[in-house]
């Protein structure tokens, strides 16, 4: 894997890395992606790709079971004002 | 009594419900003995205050004939579970001083049978590692030594933390969290005695996700029928997650005990390379002819995409890790790092880059990766698909057999430095567990021997879907006719 795309990869992933770390990445990722690859020996024609063996997925009632909680929902919050979370600027 | 940290759980049920000890007494000698062993890096927080509390609660309920199965016995938490208002980090950086407003369904039905909490142990940063070497609080020191030498040994990941002090006896049970074998190795890698129930079988809410379609809560635990008790306590169907399944929790204890006479034990052949250890090949053949002796038929039979399993799981769990821990923003909760003047997009990037530890990012860059546009089809669809190959594998298997016996871990546990450098070759650590979380099916390890080095080693039965009674079963009968007797403590 070149640096080109470890860096594509980290900037869709949200991760900044250091200028060793994507010399790192590029080596270590390269070679975990070759040994993967040998999957694509593997005859997989008319094998259905859903993973449905743990059974149907269950879905509830669209409606509100929770609520009234605003000050445990921001209590771990890094940055709060108004009863808000806060983050950087997004518009200027 | 000599020391009451010795006893198994039931023992310990026991002179509990007979009053010979009280819920407190007994506390108080586990936090005594976790004193005395701090060094080991087990614990990353130690709740004594909470424990003696819930061990009062305990001798009134006892006093009152209100005892749950698990009633004054004190465990330990992995980091992964959230508990209400205490730290819960899954030990990595970026959950720094996060205290969960909630509580997990596994720690919430063990507390409600009874469970006395001696605090949260330490794991691999996010249960992606094997040897609990990637924990933002440092690595555990296994209570093992080895003949040869005095390094420090590792005792295995990610459940390092449960499983050295589980074989320490620094509590009575531990719980874990097993996504790729992060209960049974470091089970193996300790002589004691873990297990990954069936997917859907322990609720996943409140347990911090690394890879959801993998991921199941489990005991580590010093005999198996403490094993059997603590599943029986925190199993059981949970509208709250969408994967667990509504199905009653069997009374797994009494599965202990009935005779294996007639069973059918399968050896997968696939199993057995050249490169195995021979001493893992004798102790695999030992554990064999136990069960033969026992009156169980020993068949062999083929689970021909075993091979396949460890690429297959380096695809899948990076690429549902790299979704679940999205979710690590720097917005709601955990560590925010950010300059003056930083754009929103700079935080995400700081945040997460000084937030997360090299193991995972490197999950999480492979995630991204093999689901990035052009590469879906190539890796996660392909990947899929040989997941459905070898769930038939076993389904096949499962006609002409019971129950499958194979060694737990290809080797004994290894000295911190000595840690591959190669994550592939790290990645093999898993090579006889991940099979079985990519099938959901159940899976127990047990110790059953000691390594020409004095290291215990494990074995493990795998089982049918929703078929934990029969890894009890047939695993009573294993111990029994194993006598692991030795133990850590020097």
């Amino acid at each position: 894997m070149d640096e080109t795309t470890v860096r594509k990869i980290a900037k869709l992933a949200r991760l900044q890395l250091q200028d060793d770390e994507v010399a790192h990445f590029a080596t270590e990722l390269g070679g975990i992606i070759k040994w993967i690859e040998q999957l694509s020996e593997v005859d997989t024609k008319g094998v259905d790709d859903v993973a449905d063996w743990a059974g149907p997925v269950r879905f509830r009632v669209d409606e509100v079971t929770d609520g009234d909680c605003r000050e445990a929902v921001l209590a771990n919050a890094p940055a709060v004002e108004f009863d808000c979370f806060v983050v950087p600027k997004v518009i200027e | 009594m000599a020391d009451l940290t010795e006893l198994s759980i039931a023992a310990a049920r026991e002179e509990l419900k007979t009053k010979r000890i009280s819920a407190v007494q007994l506390t108080r000698a586990y936090l005594e003995r976790m004193a005395a062993h701090k060094d080991l890096n087990a614990y990353i927080i130690e709740t004594p205050e909470t424990a003696l509390a819930q061990a009062k609660i305990s001798d009134e309920k006892i006093a009152s004939g209100k005892a749950g199965i698990m009633e004054g016995i004190p465990i330990a938490v992995k980091d992964l579970f959230c508990t209400r208002n205490v730290l819960s980090t899954a030990c990595s950086r970026i959950l720094a001083g996060f205290k969960p407003p909630y509580e997990s369904t596994v720690t919430t039905n063990i507390f409600g049978a009874g469970a006395v909490m001696l605090g949260k142990t330490n794991m691999d940063e996010f249960a992606m590692g094997s040897a609990n070497l990637n924990s933002f609080y440092g690595p555990v020191k296994s209570p093992w030594k080895r003949k040869k030498d005095d390094k420090i040994l590792t005792p295995g990941g990610s459940s390092g933390g449960s499983a050295a002090a589980m074989a320490a006896r620094i509590c009575a049970g531990a719980l874990g969290s097993d996504t790729g074998g992060s209960i049974r190795q470091p089970a193996s890698f300790t002589g004691t005695v873990g297990i990954k129930p069936s997917y859907g079988r322990c609720s996943r809410y409140g347990m911090i996700a690394f890879a959801s379609s993998l991921d199941q809560a489990g005991p580590i635990a010093g005999t198996v029928r403490d094993a059997a008790i603590m599943l029986e306590a925190i199993s059981g169907f949970d509208e709250r997650d969408s994967t667990s399944a509504p199905k009653e929790t069997p009374k797994f204890e009494l599965a202990l005990g009935q005779d294996i006479k007639g069973l059918k034990v399968g050896i997968p052949k696939e199993y057995l390379s050249d490169k195995l250890d021979p001493e893992i090949k004798k102790l695999w053949e030992d554990g064999a002819d136990w069960l033969k002796k026992s009156g169980a038929e020993i068949i062999d039979i083929s689970l021909p995409h075993s091979k396949y399993a460890l690429p297959v799981y380096y695809i899948i769990a990076p690429a549902e890790a790299s979704s679940n821990l999205a979710r690590y923003d720097g917005v709601r909760y955990g560590l925010r790092i950010a300059e003056q003047g930083d754009s929103l997009d700079q935080m995400y990037m700081k945040t997460r880059g000084q937030g997360f530890g090299p193991e995972v990012k490197r999950r999480i860059m492979m995630g991204t990766y093999v689901l990035s546009a052009g590469y879906y089809d190539a890796y996660y669809r392909q990947a899929q698909r040989v997941r459905k190959l070898i769930i038939r594998d076993f389904d096949e298997g499962f006609k002409k057999v019971d129950v499958i016996l194979t060694p737990t871990t290809p080797s004994a546990a290894f000295a911190l430095d000595e840690k591959p450098t190669d994550p592939v070759e790290m990645y093999l650590n898993d090579i006889f567990t991940v099979p079985v979380n990519l099938a959901g099916i159940p899976a127990i390890s047990l110790p059953a021997g000691l390594s020409k080095d004095g290291l215990p080693l494990g074995l493990q039965l795998i089982g049918r879907m929703w078929d934990e009674e029969m890894l009890f079963r047939v695993g009573g009968a294993l111990e029994e006719a194993a006598g692991f007797k030795a133990g850590a403590r020097d």
